[in-house]
């Protein structure tokens, strides 16, 4: 009998025929599982799905799905023949509920267990909410294709809405730009006095924020929310704000943030902390790996313990972790971060990982025009790329970051390309 | 088997991504336009033209086999 890992087949063709189990069915699950049947392994994947859905992406459900441009059969991460050639065991609207580390069991909620001689932790994060709202009608968080849906119906029933957003992040700012583009009344609120300013910096974090005011969406920095006011029917009427005023909602949108999904392993003996702690291999334990949201790792390139909550992470992960299945991948995993976020008419895009006090140099285009790229450095290395509407600069500046450029390096590329060399 | 890279332009937005994946492929130019610089890739390309497919954020490229010619 052939035991885990083995590989068999003819030279050049080696197949792995060990059972997978993958729990979590999103971006980086679909991506292992795809991996997984391209490199060759000939064992049962089982997908353990919480949802009702097959896999879908998630950056539409706050822009063209939400705005009702788009359709849900358009969000579909894995393509019919795929589902048919990939041959996935689905364990649908079934959530995982314990796991046992030794013999690789996972425990779901319908009283069954699969073992498997792999198991890959992906079930992602769920948003933070505001306290005392969790029973009011009209107050959304934004993760799910449900969570979306009920956003976007209660949008379309509502034309020239209020719209209040708690939270002036990615997803607070999506939400804001769809809202208003639909000719909602927008207002967003914004405890920290600079958006986004540990993921973009200051300087660039504040330039995101001026966007809004573009399109007559109001954002109130330095402002936190103190409490609501509803309606005799249970619904939103207001929130209450930490200067006193009260602004009247007929939508809210909390966007403050997500939590790990890392409840269900509890007492696994895994090291939970904000998320799954693996090693640099992306292996929380031997034959239990994590990709995702969920996933902790020590990033060698940055010599950091990182989560990342980016798109591209959980496609670069999911597919590590399926080469180190395969036994394939064995240098670490060390990946540049790299996302972006359409707001408006505008594509904002950021590589690397930098850090507050970072110099910033924009170099090419200007703010004013709508459309530059500024690079990051710590006064010796290249530390990241911010691009507004320029993506072919910032995948130009995401390989000098992966290459280790200095900031001398890199000032001197943006020279010779101002130049025309 | 031989191959076709497709890219469904009403979907594309120019991440450029799939330049920094598989150069040889892929070229977002000045303009901001993706430009694909092969259409039918030699087969030791393709894992390269799988990984700028599965990292596309607008999913927007795909493979076609090519029946091979005979």
């Amino acid at each position: 009998m052939p035991q885990a890992g083995d590989l068999v087949g003819g030279p050049g063709e080696p197949t792995v025929t060990s059972p997978v189990v993958i729990v979590g069915a999103s971006l980086a699950a679909s991506r292992c599982a795809a991996a997984l049947r391209r490199g060759g392994l000939d064992g049962a994947i089982t997908i353990i799905n919480a949802e009702a859905h097959l896999p879908y992406d998630r950056p539409p459900l706050s822009k063209q799905f939400l705005s009702g441009e788009w359709d849900a059969d358009r969000l579909s991460l894995l393509k019919p023949e795929q589902l048919t050639e990939f041959e996935l065991d689905w364990r649908m609207q079934t959530a995982a509920t314990a796991l046992d580390v030794d013999t690789r069991t996972v425990s779901l909620d319908d009283g069954t267990t699969v073992q498997g001689d792999h198991v890959v932790i992906a079930t992602g994060a769920a948003p933070r909410r505001l306290p005392g709202t969790e029973a009011l009608a009209g107050v959304h968080v934004l993760r799910t294709l449900g969570d979306s849906a009920g956003l976007r119906r209660e949008l379309a029933e509502r034309p020239h809405a209020s719209v209040v957003v708690v939270g002036a992040g990615f997803i607070g700012a999506e939400v804001a730009a769809t809202a208003a583009t639909a000719g909602h009344r927008v207002t967003i609120i914004e405890a920290a006095a600079v958006p986004m300013e540990r993921g973009l910096g200051a300087q660039m974090g504040a330039f995101c924020g001026s966007l809004h005011a573009d399109h007559g969406v109001d954002l109130r920095l330095s402002t936190g929310v103190t409490g609501v006011r509803s309606d005799a029917d249970g619904r939103i009427a207001a929130v209450e704000l930490s200067d006193g005023t009260e602004l009247a909602a007929d939508v809210l949108v909390v966007g403050i943030g997500v939590v790990p999904t890392t409840a269900w392993l509890d007492g696994s003996g895994l090291t939970l902390d904000d998320g799954v702690v693996c090693n640099a291999h992306c292996e929380a334990a031997p034959g239990i790996y994590a990709a995702g949201d969920v996933a902790r790792w020590p990033n060698e390139r940055f010599g950091e313990l990182m989560r990342v909550e980016h798109w591209d992470n959980a496609v670069e992960q999911g597919i590590h972790v399926a080469k180190r299945i395969l036994g394939e991948a064995t240098e670490p995993f060390t990946p540049v971060p790299w996302f972006w976020s359409d707001q408006y008419e505008h594509k904002i895009q950021l590589a690397g990982r930098p850090k507050a006090g970072d110099l910033v140099e924009i170099v090419t285009g200007s703010m004013e025009e709508r459309r530059f790229a500024a690079i990051y450095g710590d006064g010796e290395r290249l530390t990241g790329v911010f691009g507004l509407n320029r993506p072919r600069h910032v995948m130009q500046y995401r390989r000098k970051l992966a290459e280790g450029a200095t900031w001398t390096e890199a000032i001197r590329f943006a020279e010779e390309a101002r130049s025309g060399n | 088997m031989a191959f076709k890279v497709v890219v469904n332009f009403d979907l594309c937005e120019s991440n450029a991504i799939c330049m920094d994946v598989a150069p040889e492929l892929f070229e977002v130019r000045d303009d901001d336009f993706l430009y694909v610089l092969q259409e039918t890739p030699a087969d030791d390309l393709r894992e390269k033209a799988e990984a700028a497919a599965d990292r596309c954020p607008k999913q927007a490229i795909s493979l076609e086999d090519l029946a091979s010619p005979q």
